[in-house]
């Protein structure tokens, strides 16, 4: 009895034994060689130069982005697979290594850290959320790994950063905000109370919408914050002041459709005219029931969601690449509604990440500050196949992009665009000026 | 807007919250005092409830009052049968011993969230409301289903109180709660009333989780706050005590929503948690509890 307890203490309970695991190693080796000797892999296997061009994407596939992130990943997918039957970058193909970070600032950094250390990526590319941009954008400048971010944050323009973070694809708050502000206080009114998520990007939003306001002789009178995570939204709308002529909302995070429905429950019929940011209502369909009350009301878009009649041909092949309808859903399920005003970020920031490489030559990670330099000389982008949502204009000092905005009111369960911006009117001031320090 | 006014949407809102909280805590509640077990796998259940009401009413597509009603039955009883399983499998083979059964429950809460994540996915889906009725006060609009959840909330306990009280399971489980060894001594299935106050227990949740659902959308990670907000409730009313349970769901729910609405839901929740650190330290036993916790 006595014996048997003692030997069953002695073996390991996992049953590896030393024999085995040498086996295991074997096979995978075998394996590996097996895998290299496959017809795909000849290609990698030569010269660095026929390498691929190793993208890390950050990517909110899990967390409150996660509708984000999967829209993010689609459109990801194909820009690489039309930039890739061009012929790739530089003669090289584009492989995209997706991560989680799971819409966390801190494992944000540390995905980071896997592309430069672990995968020996060129770049890192795809945030979203300004608190994760903001958590990753130091760690990508110790490790001089160049960070694209689609963000909409005003962080990369306000000179929070550094010289290897950049805003190539997607226009920030600050310019978003500024353009609209004229129009809102023409059209519906002077005094806005503003609700918007409590973190970084609902705080661009709130100073900047406020300072455009008055800029126009409005007056923000109530400034509602209310935490990304939140689940029920009742409660903040009694906090509106009376005397509000217009309610401006901007909602990020996995209840926005609640948050908008519970306006309405609020509201009814006669409540303040509303002004939001599509943000409110980013992959959520504009025809769900309960949102009939914002019939009439008005969204900025960043890029129309419907397929308008101004729509262009680049804009349709850019929707039918990734699988986007007209009414701006899956083709494969009509219920999956896209993120469509910030998704192109992703599309026309892979084209200018290739339009940088190949004017600096880039061959490998030696090169990632002539990367740098090359995509800060970009000035103008005209509308294209690679631009689809419109022209642009890069300012390489600031980091960041400005194009045009959109303004569209719900009519019929759609979004029709009612006014376009100019690109100059989104300009301000640069507050930083990036070439000034050094790689 | 005016104080009055103001005051009675915080009470609604207040109301709903406890409504729902009092079905979650009741079932943590529960659990605890029959078993002696800390379910931290509870708010698990009570998201695989929302979830389950979420696929219920998307494949059934029969129209919004018919899909509630469905996920309404099936939801808790699929978190029931889920919990049924983890107790015969896991919970029985510990010997319910009260430090093993945290751990494993909180290995519970991580394979069924992940679970989740992989086949439902990240995305928080909404279950439409079984009707679409709103109330409209002379100050703001409410919605009517809000009012049906503190309805159905109480209509719950008061069928659990009666189940308790008045029937003969309910003598079993209060026998087995009240001392394990002469119930088993008198003939009682000790073993099969674990069982079922197990699955009742997460039935319980998944049934708070069915009723907020129309307000709030299914999320994989929707179970973390009721899960706290209810260890909170369970601790203030006192460990096994049914009616403590109760008013401090009453009590947290209530105080949460007004100061939610008046000040900020931060507050609301730093405050709910001193409460518990006071009681723990000025009364252990809790507002009714029998045991120290």
């Amino acid at each position: 009895m006595a014996d048997k307890v003692k030997s069953k203490r002695i073996r390991p309970s996992s049953g590896i034994s030393r024999r085995r695991a040498l086996a295991g190693l074997g096979a995978a080796a075998a394996g590996g060689a097996a895998l290299s000797a496959l017809p795909g892999f000849v290609r990698y296997a030569q010269a660095q130069s026929s390498a691929p061009i190793k993208i890390g994407f950050q990517v909110h596939r899990t967390g409150i982005g996660a509708a984000y992130g999967r829209w993010y990943a689609r459109t990801t997918q194909a820009a690489t697979q039309v930039i890739n039957e061009a012929g790739g970058i530089n003669g090289r193909p584009v492989e995209i290594i997706a991560e989680d970070d799971g819409t966390d600032p801190k494992r944000g950094a540390e995905v980071i850290e896997k592309f430069a250390t672990q995968h020996g990526a060129d770049v890192a590319y795809g945030t979203l959320f300004s608190h994760v941009v903001i958590g990753s954008a130091p760690r990508a400048g110790e490790l001089k790994i160049p960070y694209f971010v689609v963000s909409e944050g005003h962080h990369v323009a306000s000179g929070m950063l550094n010289r290897y973070t950049l805003q190539p694809g997607i226009t920030d708050v600050k310019s978003q905000v500024q353009s609209m502000a004229p129009w809102v206080a023409s059209n519906l009114g002077k005094k806005v109370t503003m609700i918007y998520p409590d973190f970084a990007f609902g705080h661009n939003h709130r100073d900047y919408f406020s300072a455009a306001m008055a800029a126009q002789g409005g007056e923000v009178i109530g400034k509602i914050a209310i935490p990304p995570t939140e689940s029920s939204y009742f409660k903040y709308f009694p906090k509106i002041p009376r005397g509000t002529e217009v309610l401006y909302h901007v909602m990020v995070g996995p209840g926005v459709l609640t948050f908008v429905k519970e306006m309405g429950e609020f509201f009814g019929a006669k409540g303040p005219r509303i002004f939001g940011f599509i943000d409110s209502l980013e992959a959520v369909n504009i025809a769900s029931p309960g949102l009939e009350f914002l019939e009439g009301s008005y969204f900025w878009e960043g890029h129309p969601r419907h397929a308008q009649a101004s729509s262009g041909k680049f804009d349709a092949f850019y929707r039918a690449k990734v699988g986007v309808d007209a009414n701006g859903a899956s083709l494969d399920d009509p219920k999956d509604i896209a993120t469509y005003s910030h998704m192109f970020g992703c599309w026309e920031t892979l084209h200018t990440i290739k339009r940088g490489m190949e004017s600096a030559g880039y061959r490998g990670p030696g090169d990632r500050a002539k990367l740098i330099e090359a995509v800060e000389d970009i000035k103008a982008m005209e509308e294209s196949q690679a631009h689809p949502q419109g022209a642009k204009i890069f300012n390489g000092k600031t980091h960041q992009v400005f194009g045009h905005q959109f303004i569209s009111q719900v009519g019929g369960g759609k979004l029709n665009v009612v006014h376009k911006t100019a690109i100059e009117e989104g300009f301000y001031k640069d507050e930083v000026d990036y070439t000034k320090q050094p790689l | 807007m005016d104080f009055g006014p103001h005051l009675l949407l915080a009470s609604l809102e207040g109301a709903v919250g406890a409504a729902v909280l009092a079905l979650t805590a009741l079932g943590l509640s529960l659990v605890f005092g029959v078993m002696r077990i800390v379910n931290v796998a509870h708010g698990a259940f009570f998201m695989l409830g929302a979830i389950v009401a979420w696929w219920v009413a998307d494949a059934l597509d029969a129209g919004s009052a018919l899909n509630f009603l469905a996920a309404l039955i099936i939801a808790p009883l699929a978190a029931g049968a889920v919990a049924l399983v983890a107790e015969r499998t896991i919970l029985r083979r510990l010997n319910y011993n009260p430090e093993s059964t945290i751990v494993a429950t909180i290995g519970l809460l991580y394979v069924i969230e992940q679970v989740a994540l992989m086949t439902y996915g990240p995305d928080a889906r909404p279950v439409e409301a079984p009707w679409d009725f709103r109330v409209q006060l002379p100050w703001f609009g409410y919605s009517g289903y809000k009012l049906m959840v503190i309805a159905a909330s109480i209509a719950v306990m008061l069928a659990v109180w009666w189940g308790l009280t008045r029937t003969r399971i309910g003598l079993m489980m209060r026998a087995t709660q009240f001392d394990r060894e002469t119930a088993r001594a008198f003939a009682i299935p000790v073993d099969k009333v674990y069982g079922g106050v197990f699955a009742f227990g997460a039935m319980l949740a998944a049934l708070g989780a069915v009723l907020v659902v129309p307000i709030q959308q299914a999320h994989y990670l929707m179970g973390n706050d009721p899960l706290l907000l209810s260890f909170i409730v369970v601790i203030v009313g006192g460990l096994g005590s049914l009616r403590g349970t109760v008013l401090a769901a009453v009590i947290i729910g209530m105080s949460d929503g007004i100061i939610s609405v008046f000040f900020t839901p931060t507050l609301a929740k730093i405050i709910a948690t001193l409460v518990v650190a006071m009681i723990l330290v000025i009364r252990p036993k809790g507002l009714f509890g029998t045991q120290s916790a």
